[in-house]
């Protein structure tokens, strides 16, 4: 069996050709930054990365609302959820690897608790915590019920962690390592790559989950299939041996 | 109302006949207080560390209070029975998040006390009020949170593992505004009264954010399937 098709191999050529474009710009073409130099090329993996986190998670709400609210194809929109997330959580350790190195080359340290940051460390942890529930059910109906309520309880705590972050760093001043900000200057094809990053990256996002969850589709339906086979075999057991019913 | 009592002082007469929270859960929280003494090893760090020790030592021994508050539920299938009594599953949400607050509430004063004795904290005049406030909100944020995560878990194998990873980042926020109201009201350097007052209004938010949706998310999650 396969998970591709016409559609998901288009996508996937389409995506691997603007990846090679953005790596041939961001590594050659791109000008360095007056202030921060080449780590500035850092920008076009961590800002494409960090987009598809917060995307894959904003899928993941939606469809575990779907799953909930509606009465047919709840376990389909379970299984997007569920590959979202796990692609999100992927793109989110990506997010926070390249930006630590970006922050240890431009700040001198590779983590400081800034908001965004910490937020983010947060979502991570939770999200990972929602990959670990999914593992456990066997029933998919129980496991879409379970694990779409949590995606949605996450969309409640994400908010509250935020603000509780910002309230946290604004009464608590400390000096700052290095008072660079983040900003950077971009000229257009700076901008131009950047933006390719994130239709490249979105690209690879959508084929990944497009045959993650027909993967898990297939695993769903193997394992009803799976004991359908089991019990016809065990049935055609009993009537060789005759003393069945 | 009456069913949530019911159901809060059953939870409290089991936990009375077991003695589950004095003859383990405070001796561990008490224990984990003594511990990050030990592991800082500096008296004018513990003292402005204080506020943020009770109150991981109060998220760990609530973890291990929820654990327990729903092994008693799913033993013999007694929390299906449970929600056939009552006539609408909230309630019994409400209830066990009660019997909860009562519990981990004398638990956190058992944990201050002990930051007084251990840490050298001290309760003056001014602070007393938003330290009660204080206990109060976190403490039904606290409750809330743990009843609602303590259901997602019930009736799953390898749940004592899974409910601190799904639990304690929702915390956060709480560990965060109770902490440093906390700090507030112990008096500090760094934090004063009227700050301490903001992070209250965190913690009454956090309580009611999380109060409404286990309230609508119990019934699917404790609702069986099979």
């Amino acid at each position: 069996m396969k998970t591709g098709t016409t559609t998901t191999r288009v996508l996937g050529i389409f995506a691997l050709m603007i990846t090679a474009w953005v790596v041939v710009s961001a590594f050659f073409l791109t000008p360095a930054d007056v202030v921060q130099g080449d780590s500035v090329r850092i920008m076009y993996a961590h800002v494409p990365t960090a987009w598809i986190a917060y995307l894959a998670f904003v899928t993941t709400a939606v469809a575990s609302g779907l799953s909930l609210a509606r009465k047919h194809r709840t376990l389909g929109f379970d299984r997007v959820a569920g590959a979202s997330a796990e692609v999100g959580v992927l793109f989110m350790a990506m997010t926070l690897i390249t930006g630590s190195l970006w922050g240890r080359l431009t700040w001198g340290t590779f983590w400081q608790w800034d908001p965004r940051l910490t937020t983010t460390l947060f979502l991570f942890v939770t999200y990972v915590g929602y990959l670990a529930i999914r593992r456990v059910d066997v029933d998919p109906v129980r496991r879409a019920r379970r694990s779409s309520v949590i995606a949605l309880l996450a969309v409640l705590e994400i908010p509250l962690v935020h603000f509780s972050v910002v309230l946290w760093r604004s009464l608590h001043q400390e000096a700052s390592v290095l008072n660079t900000d983040g900003d950077v200057r971009l000229d257009d094809l700076m901008l131009f790559t950047l933006f390719s990053g994130v239709v490249a990256f979105t690209l690879i996002f959508v084929w990944l989950v497009v045959h993650r969850q027909r993967l898990a589709a297939m695993s769903d339906v193997e394992r009803l299939v799976g004991l359908d086979v089991a019990i016809t075999a065990r049935r055609a057991e009993s009537t060789v041996g005759g003393g069945g019913r | 109302m009456n069913a949530i009592l019911a159901i809060a002082r059953k939870d409290l007469r089991i936990e009375w006949r077991t003695r589950t929270l004095l003859a383990r859960v405070v001796p561990f929280a008490l224990l984990v207080l003594v511990l990050f003494a030990v592991a800082l090893d500096s008296e004018p760090l513990l003292l402005r560390a204080a506020a943020g020790l009770v109150w991981l030592a109060m998220l760990f021994a609530a973890m291990l209070l929820v654990q327990r508050s729903f092994d008693v539920e799913t033993a013999d299938h007694a929390l299906d029975s449970l929600l056939s009594f009552v006539s609408s599953p909230s309630k019994v949400f409400f209830g066990k998040a009660l019997s909860m607050f009562v519990q981990l509430f004398a638990l956190a004063v058992v944990l201050l006390g002990a930051a007084v004795v251990l840490y050298g904290a001290r309760v003056d005049g001014d602070g007393v009020v938003l330290l009660v406030t204080v206990l109060i909100t976190a403490t039904i944020g606290l409750s809330v949170v743990g009843t609602l995560y303590g259901v997602v878990v019930a009736n799953m194998s390898g749940r004592d593992s899974l409910l601190p990873l799904l639990a304690l980042p929702v915390l956060a926020p709480l560990l965060i505004g109770a902490a440093r109201a906390t700090e507030a009201a112990l008096g500090s350097d760094t934090i004063d009264l009227a700050n301490g007052w903001a992070w209250v209004a965190l913690l009454v938010t956090y309580a009611v954010v999380f109060g409404s949706a286990g309230a609508v998310a119990f019934a699917p999650l404790a609702q069986s399937d099979s």
